[in-house]
């Protein structure tokens, strides 16, 4: 979340697309319900379903899954077209005046410029800032030369695919005389009046003005007399251009779990910008998460391409430390005028510090800091690529904690057999799940199951409410929890389990060596109790400590060796401090454990609970919250102040801890998104750091029962990988697979594991799908008979839940049905053990595709065919 | 606000003669106040009622609804009732409304039970069931508008929400309240949750657009201790058959009103007569011994 659910309640806009929030965060949800009560916010719901949340809604509309760009896109293109757009935050805090390269094409066809079909990858050179400076007003000149240039394909771009991409995400082998990769501008040409036909708002405009309201029926099904409805309430708070009121975006998985997921969220993001939303209070783009701690394990880098604290993961081509940072640090890219914070410009000093927690006294100067020590991604480690990797032979043994593999999937008939040819699996559990019993699937034999020669460990772990330790939640606060009972038996705690092997395979090295034992010999293991870590002592190394007596020159104060560092702001790049995670800085100082902090006080009134836990970064609760203010750092609206300027004290002061540089006078033009080189909000994504386009474009599902009405030839996401093994098999309409499918979870049931606790067994007992009457109907299927949906991967049988609440939609003129399957029954729960299901799992259903930016699969929005069973 | 004061006793169920403590105390009325446009349907209600009252888990079998069942039952006291209401327009509305017992102020169920101190009202409002009195007659379960009181077959008793009022006689929020996680549930004397209900109607009229948004509270039966707001008040039968005008069947109003006093009039009116009879007639005397039966 840029926001934090609290601050949900200043809103006076919600769009709600893409989650559930109701029924899958129904204890965040309280503070939508807060705005609606004080606030009279209005409340937009967009989805397949008419959900619990659709239930309270002002305006519920149905959606086809998967749909999601052409309706954003549609209320892009109705903000621009009826002028409700920030216009000073859109010149002045986003890159809407930036003049982007020439030979830039838009994707009218289907496909951005740089497009090298045969590797299904984007040469991004044209994908940048034009060098230069100020061409306000001076556009009309260029305006005939340019305009036809940017309307033409530049098919002398598009060829070679011999350029380097900048950030070109993995496999990224580096060879001796490839030329650079191509850089940023550190001179931005731009043109505040907006006007010149390359400029980033002209470029959007053209790119939107597709996305039309007959678009939008046809792709999204929704009926354009609702479309314009929505899109009139959702910009209402743009009206006349007033900036006092705000609207917020939220959205959970429906939006990730897409071949184009990350782009959808771009395309909220793009609105929210211009719209003036972010960082202000009420506003934002709130990612709703739907774990506990899954913010905590994305910060803590549980995914194979990042370490800790976003950091980059390094790859073969970081010949050594200084070229890993050369490419991971950005440069300014501005303006001349403007000022640019370039927070990241920092990023040495994170990693040095990293690597000083990881490795200790074993990281010098002189080894790099032990650089080498880090693994090399040479490949994607995604989820589903670990599971293809093992299919194919290649990945042997699995250590499966807090996740339940085979139902997680997508394709869990592939897991499953995937784990049929494992050598070993070790599954840490406090129930018997279906991955460690994955050898006793249905439709496995007798015989068969003889000859699975998995060997599978079962480790007894303990539950969340027996062990202490912190939950991030999706406002990103670390919050401190403690023991409520002891693990029951032999359960242990997760600490514990996870020393007693790294000791166990230590000492291993240390007996027999290796091929490279430095980095387990020397990782450093200063706990107290080596065997059995306490997390308090894990969380103060993640905020880290002062290796040597340091002085802060701009405070002029001192940390002594050992002292814990208050702040990222104090970490160094010469190996005098450490820290596990930078942006967990701040978190456990020498005043303690501010993630331990429960003070209810609020002066402000605008939920900000300054001490209560603690949020990164830095404590604060609304990122970017410069942005809330105008020009010259006063509030956009007074009644809900977060930050300012103050002139008599030179400094940026507020309710809020300020997100900015404090003493960057607002004359000094510097802008408000500091992670970003230009200082501002990215509505055009420059170079690399998008594969699929530096703006969305509307894609059809992998498995859509329509041809993209934008550019029929060019269906799907043209860089999305799919899977090549025997078991990925990928349905279309002309196989009969006509029926759309997404997946979702209930109220009443936490994922895969309280299948097993009689409580939740009895709110909602057994599995089920649900089906429009009218598709019922055709079917003479009535509610409570048993029905069976198939996809080009498997079959779902479960009983019918016959509704009205998703109702036949016209896709493309086509009449169309929608279905959906909750996905928390397996073979194993106590329905499933006393024979009240027929054990089949949701995720079998799904295809083996994934979004090429954050490699989630595609398990909403694909296609199956419904018959009785 | 509630303290022990609260449960004062006021009524009981086929109680004669004056009742203990009858007018010592007439302290705050609570109300639970349900908000319907604000519920979620989440059912964190059901399950904090399940826990807190040591309930054991009822088998349930899928019923084509995300209602966990189709009527509250003896160890199920609280069910949130869900229904799909397709408006003039074609589009759909899903209401939840939580059902339990309405604590009326006039309780069918007290009227009906001819058990002594089987059902008692507290001055605060609660309608509460003392199943060591209860003769299992179930009159309570016909003489209710809400079909609340189950029977329970093992036990052969009857039983029903209690309001929590070992928690609120404790000064503490029923269960139920405190579970709620979006504050749809509010917990209060009854002249406040009215207040606050009869705002977000208006609220909902004003700037929701819910024209006949509306407090459901009752007359008919003197009101609840248990109060909704809807988004159309003048249709609560939307809302899992919620009765427009609930009656107390009059059956049982003919046995409290009529039938109780007019038979105890009646009875009266024999014992005077017995009275008048050993004044005008004199004490029984000794009757002779009947003749010996003759043998044969």
């Amino acid at each position: 979340m840029t926001n934090g659910w609290i601050d949900i309640k200043n809103t006076d806009m919600m769009l709600i697309m893409g989650g559930n929030p109701a029924e899958n965060h129904p204890c965040g949800f309280k503070w939508p319900i807060e705005a609606k009560l004080n606030r009279n916010a209005k409340m937009i719901v967009v989805d397949p379903r008419l959900t619990r949340t659709a239930a309270i809604a002002d305006l519920y509309l149905q959606i086809r899954a998967g749909a999601d760009i052409a309706f954003l896109g549609g209320l892009i293109n109705y903000a621009i077209q009826n002028n409700r757009i920030a216009h000073d935050y859109l010149v002045n805090f986003t890159n809407a005046a930036f003049l982007i390269k020439e030979g830039f094409k838009l994707p009218e066809d289907g496909l951005y410029s740089g497009f090298d079909s045969e590797k299904k990858t984007y040469d991004k050179a044209t994908w940048n800032y034009e060098e230069g400076g100020d061409l306000t007003g001076k556009a009309v000149a260029a305006m005939a030369a340019a305009g036809a240039a940017a309307h033409k394909a530049h098919t002398s771009d598009t060829g070679g695919g011999q350029g380097h991409q900048a950030a070109s995400r993995m496999g990224a082998k580096g060879s001796a005389g490839t030329p650079p990769p191509p850089m940023l501008p550190p001179k931005v040409a731009y043109d505040l009046s907006l006007h010149h036909p390359r400029c980033v708002f002209q470029l959007l405009k053209q790119q939107y003005s597709r996305y039309t309201p007959e678009m939008v029926e046809r792709i999204t099904g929704i009926p354009q007399d609702q479309f314009l409805k929505a899109a009139d309430m959702f910009t209402s708070i743009r009206k006349d251009g007033d900036m006092k009121q705000v609207a917020t975006i939220i959205y959970a998985v429906g939006w990730t779990q897409h071949s184009f997921g990350t782009q959808i969220i771009r395309t909220a993001a793009m609105l929210q910008l211009l719209l003036g939303n972010v960082g202000r209070a009420g506003g934002g783009v709130n990612a709703l998460r739907g774990h506990s701690n899954i913010q905590g394990a994305t910060d803590m880098a549980g995914i194979f391409e990042i370490l800790p604290g976003y950091l980059k993961m390094p790859t073969p081509a970081d010949t050594d430390f200084a070229a890993y940072l050369k490419r991971i640090t950005p440069t300014a890219s501005k303006p001349t005028q403007w000022d640019s914070f370039n927070y990241w410009s920092n990023t040495p000093k994170f990693a040095v510090s990293f690597l000083k927690a990881m490795y200790g006294p074993a990281a010098t100067k002189q080894n790099d800091w032990a650089f080498h020590y880090l693994p090399k991604i040479d490949r994607n480690y995604s989820w589903v690529n670990i599971w293809n990797d093992m299919y194919e032979g290649k990945v042997k043994g699995l250590f499966a904690f807090g996740m339940n593999g085979v139902m997680i999937g997508p394709d869990s008939q592939k897991n499953i057999d995937a784990l049929k040819k494992a050598d070993w699996l070790v599954v840490c559990e406090i129930y018997p799940d279906e991955t460690s019993e994955f050898w006793k699937a249905p439709g496995i034999s007798p015989d068969e199951m003889k000859k699975i020669a998995t060997t599978v460990y079962r480790l007894p772990g303990a539950g969340f409410a027996e062990k202490d330790g912190t939950f991030v939640n999706s406002a990103r606060w670390l919050q401190w929890k403690n023991v409520a009972l002891p693990p029951p038996g032999q359960a242990k705690v997760d600490q514990e389990i996870l020393a007693t092997i790294f000791l166990k395979v230590r000492g291993l090295y240390q007996k027999e060596g290796g091929k490279f034992p430095d980095p387990i010999l020397n990782l450093s293991w200063a706990y107290t109790d080596r065997k059995n870590p306490s997390l308090s002592e894990v969380a103060k190394e993640i905020n880290g400590k002062a290796l040597a007596d340091i002085t802060d020159p701009k405070t002029n104060q001192t940390y002594k060796a050992g002292q814990q560092l208050p702040g990222f702001a104090a970490l160094k790049d010469d190996g005098t401090t450490m820290s596990g995670n930078w942006l967990y800085c701040g978190s456990w100082t020498e005043a303690g454990a501010m993630i331990q902090r429960r003070g209810t006080e609020d002066p402000s009134g605008l939920g900000v609970y300054p001490n209560w836990a603690w949020s990164w970064p830095m404590n604060r609760r609304v990122m970017y919250n410069r942005a809330s203010c105008d020009l010259d750092g006063k509030p956009w609206d007074d009644s809900r102040p977060q930050v300012w300027w103050d002139e008599a004290k030179q400094s940026w002061v507020g309710n809020d801890v300020p997100d900015f540089k404090p003493d960057s006078n607002p004359k000094d033009h510097m802008g408000p998104f500091i992670m970003n080189p230009e200082g501002v909000g990215r509505l055009f994504v420059p170079l690399g750091a998008m594969a699929d386009g530096p703006f969305p474009e509307y894609y059809e599902p992998i498995e859509s029962p329509i041809a993209n009405p934008l550019h029929p030839n060019q269906n799907n996401n043209p860089v999305v990988k799919k899977y090549k093994t025997d078991m990925d098999k990928y349905g279309s309409v002309d196989q009969g697979y006509n029926v759309i499918c997404t997946t979702y979870r209930l109220t009443e049931h936490y994922h895969y594991w309280t299948k097993n606790n009689p409580m939740n067994v009895q709110l909602v007992p057994e599995p089920f799908v649900e089906i429009p009457v009218e598709l019922a109907d055709k079917l003479t299927v009535r509610g409570g008979d048993k029905i069976k949906v198939t996809s080009a991967r498997s079959t779902y049988i479960a009983k019918a839940m016959v509704t009205r609440r998703i109702r036949p939609m016209k896709i493309d003129g086509k009449d169309t049905f929608q279905i959906g399957i909750p996905i928390h029954w397996g073979f194993r729960g106590i329905a499933e053990d006393e024979d009240k299901t027929a054990k089949t799992l949701a995720n079998q259903l799904t295809p083996t595709v994934i979004d090429p930016n954050a490699f989630t699969p595609e398990f909403k929005g694909f296609l199956v065919k419904v018959e009785k069973a | 606000m509630s303290d022990r004061r609260t449960l004062q006793i006021k009524q009981i169920s086929a109680h004669p003669g004056p009742i203990p403590g009858e007018g010592v105390q007439r302290d705050l009325e609570v109300c639970k106040l349900v908000d319907t446009t604000t519920c979620i349907g989440c059912k964190a209600c059901e399950v904090a009622c399940v826990e807190w009252n040591d309930m054991p888990f009822t088998p349930t079998t899928f019923d084509n609804t995300y209602q966990t069942m189709p009527e509250t039952a003896w160890s199920f006291w609280n069910l949130i009732k869900f229904n799909e209401h397709q408006r003039e327009d074609g589009t759909i509305q899903w209401l939840m409304r939580k059902d339990q017992c309405m604590h009326c102020a006039d309780p069918g169920c007290l009227r009906a039970c001819p058990a002594d101190g089987a059902i008692v009202q507290y001055s605060n409002g609660i309608v509460d069931f003392n199943q060591e009195n209860c003769i299992g007659c179930e009159f309570c379960v016909s003489g209710c508008p809400f079909n609340i009181p189950k029977f329970n077959p093992t036990t052969k008793k009857v039983y029903k929400c209690t309001l929590c009022s070992d928690r609120v006689g404790q000064g503490l929020e029923p269960a139920c309240i405190k579970a709620c996680p979006t504050g749809c549930l509010k917990f209060g004397s009854k002249d406040d949750m009215k207040f606050i209900a009869e705002e977000r109607a208006q609220q909902l009229r004003e700037h929701f657009g819910y024209a006949n948004a509306g407090v459901y509270d009752p007359a008919s039966i003197g009101g609840t201790h248990v109060i909704y707001v809807l988004h159309d008040a003048t249709r609560p039968e939307l809302y899992g058959g919620l009765p427009k005008d609930p009656q107390i069947p009059w059956s049982y109003t003919v046995w409290k009103w009529l039938a109780k006093p007019v038979l105890g009039t009646l009875a009266l009116f024999g014992l005077l007569g017995v009275c008048l009879h050993y004044v005008t007639v004199g004490p029984r005397k000794s009757q002779p011994e009947p003749p010996p039966r003759k043998e044969r």
